[in-house]
């Protein structure tokens, strides 16, 4: 196993910049997700490092040693692919122990180690059929398998859930969880579904149209998110977000927006200073931490019920707010949560997180 | 209305009936002349049927070596325009290069030209000049040349529609880029290989004008040309013998038909034109 360094690292299709100038430092033994939406160049983050694409600035290193030049064959890297991309006339066994083939090692020497892997895998039954002969789940783990079969100095995996249906993936999920514990490798990891980035990773880095926009461990990431975006990425429901205008008074600082209403509480310095340059501010309030109530010390969100959904061990709960915006609170146990029309929720006001009117999140008082 | 429809449908059918009897008598006829010691131009039952047709065709040195000329022609060239024709293919596939596009119509363009009757002059001249008359392999590289662009195109299509996922998983495992195309790319084309192949054979096996233009020597002519020696000196067909020697000369490219109809079926751009 090996870390691996990006040094602002970019690539411009033609005139297209598609990634401007990452940074990125992952340490031996880490699980890293790159976390984002579709288009953000995540892919072509990982496709750099694996050298199936020239970043057009910046260098990278693969365990010190710079491969920013180099082929994918000599960065001695193991890689699983969206769509799997096993060789459709090899069997299952020649796939496997492919990477062994072209470093050249004897036919029975590495169908034993292809056996081996596979069977930790639960495919050895399989070693004689054709990838066509088999099912997506049982693609996938050959695809890992491949991967694991020689062992690479970093494991970069391209989404490599996401063509299994619900249940496959969170069985999948699990399954590359223990496997990181138990040999701690090294891996970059892409993926939209930030329930996998939460699940998988020693730290996620969310990537937002060419940039990375936070680096951090996922619970980081979860109760302190760096932007506007963070937080409305990450998290099922993600963290809810209501547009706010400050007003300073005599006890402090109050909050007012469409259907929100907070008592005052005091400022702190990186308040002040956010709000000198604007008041214009996002109240950010996770829906774990809204409970329904008329009333409360901190603040209060106003509208009207949207939908009531009883998940079995919890129950989301979404408003209308007065201001057109819509909210979640996430109720847990399976009892029926009783709530009509008009509804508020309420929240204490150590649980919030504020954003200045450029997204960026304002410090928490120390 | 029903009497209307009844009408049409006889007309119809009568119809389609003569259409396919116009094709199916010189079809009817190929069958039953080579066994006919005494055929002509009329359809008639062999009697009795015999093979003493073949075997004077057999007799014939000239005409039995003239298969095999056949078989080199076709052979090499289908070996050249299939190994040039992979990489060439590849290439313009998968490189990202300028004036690509121009190229591929210069190329289309040039190889309608150049398999054409206008070039043979010209074409000619450079043989002449490179020393080549009379040699198969002239014949061989101009029906290359010829073939090449075609067979670029067909196999190019094959090549955009394997994933590139292939080989860039061969790739991340440890292999060159030569290695990738080896073990993953040529496998997985091979249906498009053999169907670019087998086009190109058929077009060497019918082509006339090349070698009869490039060949001096008899001993060295192909079937298609030597065919002509089974016409007396005023012109006339020996039908027994023409016909004997076309089935014998038809038989390789029936056998390859239908190897490649087994082996991968006739499934890619709705069968092979030749």
């Amino acid at each position: 196993m090996a870390s691996i360094q990006l040094d602002k690292i970019g690539k411009s299709f033609g005139a297209v910049d598609t990634i401007h100038a990452i940074d990125l430092d992952i340490g031996d033994g880490e699980f890293v997700c790159l976390l984002g939406p579709s288009g953000c160049g995540k892919t072509t983050t990982l496709r750099m490092i694996a050298g199936l694409e020239q970043p057009t600035r910046g260098s990278i290193r693969i365990g010190g040693r710079d491969v920013t030049r180099a082929q994918p064959k000599d960065r001695n890297i193991g890689m699983v692919f969206q769509d799997y991309a096993l060789y459709p006339h090899m069997t299952i066994a020649d796939n496997i122990a492919y990477p062994l083939k072209v470093r050249g090692m004897a036919e029975a020497q590495r169908h034993e180690k292809a056996r081996a892997i596979a069977e930790v895998l639960h495919i050895g039954q399989l070693l004689d059929r054709l990838p066509a002969q088999i099912s997506g789940g049982q693609q996938q783990r050959t695809s890992l398998a491949r991967a694991l079969v020689h062992p690479a100095d970093a494991f970069l995996f391209d989404e490599p859930l996401s063509n299994l249906d619900a249940r496959m993936r969170v069985e999948a999920r699990a399954f590359l969880c223990h496997l990181q514990r138990s040999r701690g490798m090294t891996a970059v990891y892409v993926t939209h579904d930030q329930a996998e980035a939460m699940a998988l990773s020693t730290r996620i880095a969310v990537m937002c149209a060419g940039d990375i926009v936070q680096y951090a461990p996922p619970l980081e990431i979860y109760r302190r998110p760096a932007t506007t975006f963070v937080a409305g990425f990450v998290g099922d429901p993600p963290m809810n977000l209501v547009a706010a205008q400050a007003t300073r008074c005599d006890r402090g600082i109050t909050l007012r927006g469409g259907g929100l209403e907070m008592s005052a509480f005091a400022s702190w310095p990186a308040l002040d200073r956010a709000l000198d340059r604007g008041d214009r501010v996002t109240l950010g309030v996770r829906p774990e931490h809204l409970r329904i109530a008329a009333d409360g010390a901190g603040g209060r969100l106003h509208g009207k019920l949207f939908a009531n959904e009883a998940m079995g061990p919890e129950s989301l709960v979404t408003l209308d707010l007065d201001g057109g915006v819509r909210v979640t609170a996430r109720v847990f146990g399976d009892a029926p949560v009783l709530v009509e029309g008009d509804a508020a929720f309420a929240f204490d006001a150590a649980r919030i997180t504020l954003f200045d009117s450029a997204g960026n999140r304002i410090d928490d008082p120390v | 209305m029903n009497r209307r429809a009844l009408i049409s449908r006889i007309v119809f059918s009568v119809c389609a009936a003569l259409l396919g009897v116009a094709f199916a008598l010189p079809l009817i006829w190929f069958v039953f002349a080579p066994f006919n010691a005494h055929a002509d131009l009329d359809l008639a039952l062999p009697a009795p049927p015999t093979l003493a047709n073949f075997a004077r065709v057999f007799a014939n040195g000239a005409a039995v070596g003239a298969l095999l000329n056949s078989l080199l022609q076709a052979f090499g060239t289908v070996l050249l325009v299939a190994t040039t024709a992979t990489l060439a293919a590849y290439a313009l596939a998968r490189a990202t290069l300028r004036g690509k596009r121009v190229i591929e119509y210069v190329l289309l363009l040039f190889s309608s030209v150049v398999s054409g009757s206008a070039a043979m002059v010209p074409i000619f001249l450079i043989v002449n000049a490179l020393g080549l008359i009379d040699t198969q392999l002239a014949v061989i590289l101009v029906f290359a040349g010829g073939l090449l662009p075609t067979a670029m195109f067909i196999l190019r299509d094959f090549i955009a529609s394997i994933p590139r996922g292939y080989e860039e998983s061969a790739l991340v495992a440890g292999a060159s880029p030569w290695r990738a195309f080896v073990d993953v790319v040529v496998p997985v084309l091979r249906p498009g290989v053999t169907i670019a192949a087998v086009w190109a054979f058929v077009q060497v096996w019918g082509g006339f004008l090349i070698p009869f233009v490039l060949l001096r020597s008899e001993q060295r002519m192909p079937a298609s040309v030597e065919i002509y020696s089974f016409y007396s000196q005023a012109g006339t067909p020996i039908v027994p013998l023409l016909a004997a020697y076309s089935v014998l000369y038809s038989l390789p490219v029936i056998a390859l038909y239908w190897y490649v109809n087994r082996k991968y079926g006739f499934r890619f751009f709705g069968g092979i034109k030749s």
